[in-house]
């Protein structure tokens, strides 16, 4: 496949509201640039990202998937994040079976306090999706207009 | 269709400088639904409210989409907006366009592609909102305090005194906390116990205070309004309300040789103990890992000695249920462990003390009745050096990247009281910079340096090396770039602060969250300080950050006031964004009662239309709105798809997922 530097990849962060998603504030109240691809939509909890969600984004064209959410044991509902890390885990061995590239997908933890990592997890998957170039596996083109 | 309103918000030139808000405002406009689009500079101005809310009204709005900063800070007030305007406040969505865009992007184009596409994703959402209402849940009124400190004690006070119940639970057999310890405070040099002590005792005698001392918090379950603790009341083998705290038994014990906690191991203490004199609870305590009948059966001095009959070697931990409507967190701190700091020699010799060490050595409560004597031989010293920022502003990993705050004010205090006392002495003090913002503080410094003639030197100490009975300070004075070497009676290291190491599972307990650092992060850093962002949990004191005793009094007040706000209150509104099951779907198979966190979730027999107009009875899912929280476990759980969230439903999010991938 022939690697297109123009290429933008379009990626789905779902942050959870207590943690990650102050996080990702906290990065923007710092100003750390992270690239425009990233859209974040905002869940309760890590543990309310139906693995459909993932396979719906894939399905419309998304380049990658990004779950975040508290660290392991501080989780604001005690255990959402663990039933999310069980859930992805399943998942993304899945995807990966169908073709859809580890690297595409991931699980993070980001707390509120960390939105310097949050910047920097961003960064890296972007640059980590876009070597790995458009994601055609799952794409169903009757989506498309 | 829903008829949907959208404004983009300019926040000054906070959101306007990167992203063109008119061409947003445009585009957004065209989008299938929307009736109404514009902008304006502050949109959660009274001005920008009162235009939302003419809008609403003009155009008979059934959604609003506000495309301005984070959700996490103005959803409430443009929920109340919409309220106003007669709209259901939960048919408002926003789109974050200015931490999660204008703030990150800096090139125009880019950014306003963005926040156009976000402001899709909640357009697409919003079409989706169903009016909500939000139930009502009961508050318990009254409020637990983690930690007997100082801050502990000042919010236990002010909560006690707008007449709620409050427990204090402190995990040392007394209240105090290190206060206690301090000699005098910075910057009046007034006397920590004479204004700490009447404060204890004000707490124990007031009758709306339970203190639970030498006790800790087992586990937290439940949600705002409605905590349910469980207390371990940990045995201390003495009936504290038959011992008269006499200390009898605190003499006659033969186990002499255990190292006193209260003067930081600098002297010992007996097996029973009291921490020190004015203890509230003024009880002993046996201490079990030294006594020697509770280790191997023989002895039972104290009991022979004591006459009320108050030893208890039999005693057994004891747990206490007890619900609260708010917690209130105020672990307070530690200084660091110095082992990675072993240049300055504190593993080598017993004249490098710590800062709190030393505020024993000069305590007329402490180990030497307040002479001030070199702990290895008795001598009194003739030159002390100071060392600051000790494990502070430290980027190496054994250290604090933060400033803790107090060090510099309490070693001009010591430097002061040293050279008042005995103005034979000469005292230097080694610092980066002196940091003095605060009332009379930088007064004071100069004070210590101009009338009490400290010395003080910009520069770090590189080695203390203990020879001949002297510490060899060397040091390097940064201002005239010499090389300085310092024969010194004693060194005292102003090591940095820690959260102490109970606050990382108490905030685990509590899902309340914490920084880096392990200090409590607070619901927004300049508004809403006192709070943790999980409802019902609160802070006061250094948990939260390094301060001195002003500024924990000021914040354990605050505290107090906001849990005084809430248990005053006889209901809270309930977040409406809870889960609901579709009793048509659900085939009552439990996978969503095992994954919920709160038991929301109970299941009946109800009876549905079966086939030829038969009735059949099927076992269905319900969930209590009062007790669901909203995370959504149970939604992804459920095999059946009966399960969905309010205000975050499946549709809701895929509508959201298109319009991003669009």
């Amino acid at each position: 496949m022939q690697v297109n530097n123009e290429f933008k990849p379009t990626i789905v962060a779902f942050c959870c509201n207590w943690c990650s998603y102050a996080g990702a504030d906290l990065s923007g109240t710092n100003r750390l640039n992270y690239p425009a691809n990233v859209k974040i939509i905002r869940v309760p909890c890590s543990c309310r990202v139906n693995p459909m969600f993932i396979l719906r984004a894939f399905q419309r064209g998304a380049d990658g998937v990004i779950i975040c959410g508290c660290h392991p044991g501080d989780c604001h509902y005690t255990t959402g994040n663990y039933y999310a890390r069980r859930r992805m885990t399943l998942l993304f061995s899945m995807l990966d079976y169908l073709g859809i590239e580890k690297g595409r997908t991931r699980v993070e933890w980001v707390s509120a306090a960390e939105g310097a990592k949050f910047a920097a997890t961003m960064n890296e998957f972007v640059e980590t999706v876009t070597k790995l170039g458009e994601n055609k596996r799952l794409e169903d083109l009757r989506c498309k207009n | 269709m829903q008829r949907i309103g959208v404004f983009v918000c300019w926040c000054g030139t906070n959101i306007a400088a990167t992203v063109d808000v008119k061409a947003v405002a445009e585009a957004l406009g065209k989008e299938p639904g929307v009736v109404f689009a514009t902008d304006y500079q502050y949109m959660c101005s009274q001005a920008g409210q009162d235009m939302i809310r003419d809008a609403i009204q003009e155009h008979n709005l059934g959604g609003v989409v506000i495309c301005s900063c984070s959700p996490r800070m103005h959803e409430t007030t443009f929920r109340k907006t919409a309220e106003k305007a007669g709209l259901n406040p939960y048919m408002v969505e926003i789109a974050n366009i200015r931490e999660q865009c204008s703030w990150i992007h800096k090139d125009m184009p880019t950014a306003t592609e963005k926040a156009i596409i976000l402001g899709r994703a909640a357009i697409a959402k919003v079409h989706l909102n169903a009016p909500l209402t939000a139930g009502e849940s009961p508050v318990t009124k009254r409020a637990l305090v983690i930690g007997g400190g100082i801050a502990g004690i000042q919010t236990a006070l002010d909560i006690a005194d707008a007449g709620f119940p409050v427990d204090i639970v402190e995990k040392k057999p007394t209240i105090g906390g290190k206060m206690t310890q301090i000699d005098k405070t910075f910057p009046t040099l007034d006397c920590a116990a004479c204004i700490l002590t009447p404060k204890m005792v004000e707490a124990a005698q007031n009758e709306n205070i339970r203190i639970f001392s030498y006790s800790e918090v087992d586990s937290v379950k439940g949600f705002v309004g409605n905590f349910h603790a469980t207390i371990r009341r940990k045995a201390r083998y003495v009936k504290e309300d038959v011992c008269t705290g006499c200390g009898l038994c605190t003499e006659k014990c033969p186990q002499k040789k255990v190292p006193n906690e209260f003067n930081l191991g600098l002297d010992n203490r007996r097996a029973i103990y009291i921490p020190f004199a004015q203890a509230v609870p003024k009880v002993a305590t046996i201490d079990p890992n030294y006594c020697t009948m509770l280790k191997s059966g023989k002895c039972g001095v104290c009991a022979k000695v004591c006459t009320a009959g108050a030893i208890d070697y039999k005693q057994k931990d004891e747990l206490i249920e007890e619900d609260y409507g708010a917690i209130v967190v105020a672990t307070g701190f530690n200084p660091i462990k110095l082992d990675h700091y072993d240049e300055y020699a504190y593993s080598q010799s017993p004249d490098v003390v710590t800062s709190l060490e030393f505020e024993r050595l000069m305590n007329a409560a402490g180990p030497t009745a307040g002479t001030l004597l070199r702990p290895s031989d008795g001598e009194h010293p003739h030159t002390l050096v100071f060392v600051q920022c000790v494990g502070s502003r430290e980027t190496r990993d054994c250290g604090k990247p933060y400033c803790s705050k107090i060090c510099c004010m309490y070693t001009a205090k010591h430097a002061m009281l040293c050279r008042e006392k005995y103005p034979d002495t000469e005292v230097y003090v080694f610092y980066i910079d002196v940091r003095t913002p605060g009332k009379n503080f930088d007064e004071f410094y100069r004070r210590a340096v101009e009338e009490y003639g400290v010395h003080y030197i910009k520069g770090m100490v590189g080695k203390v090396v203990p020879e001949n009975g002297k510490l060899k300070v060397q040091a390097s004075d940064l201002l005239s770039n010499e090389q300085i070497h310092i024969d010194a009676d004693m060194v005292i290291l102003a090591a940095a602060i820690e959260p102490d190491e109970s606050a990382r599972s108490i905030a685990t307990m509590l899902t309340a969250s914490m920084d880096t650092n392990d200090f409590f992060t607070e619901a927004h850093p300049k508004l809403r300080p006192v709070e943790s962002p999980t409802a019902g949990i609160f802070l006061s004191g250094v948990c939260q950050g390094p301060k001195d005793i002003p500024e924990t009094v000021a914040q354990a007040g605050a505290a107090a006031s906001k849990v005084i706000g809430l248990l005053a209150k006889d209901h809270l509104m309930c977040n409406p964004c809870v889960a609901e099951a579709n009793e048509l779907m659900c085939n009552g198979c439990s996978s969503c009662e095992k994954v919920c966190p709160y038991g929301a979730i109970t299941y009946s027999d109800k009876e549905f239309p079966g086939p030829n107009r038969t009735r059949v009875l099927r076992r269905v899912a319900s969930v209590n709105p009062a007790v669901c929280q909203g995370c959504g476990a149970c939604t992804v759980a459920c095999p059946s798809g009966a399960m969905d969230l309010k205000g975050f439903s499946t549709s809701q999010i895929m509508a959201e997922v298109d319009a991003i991938c669009k």
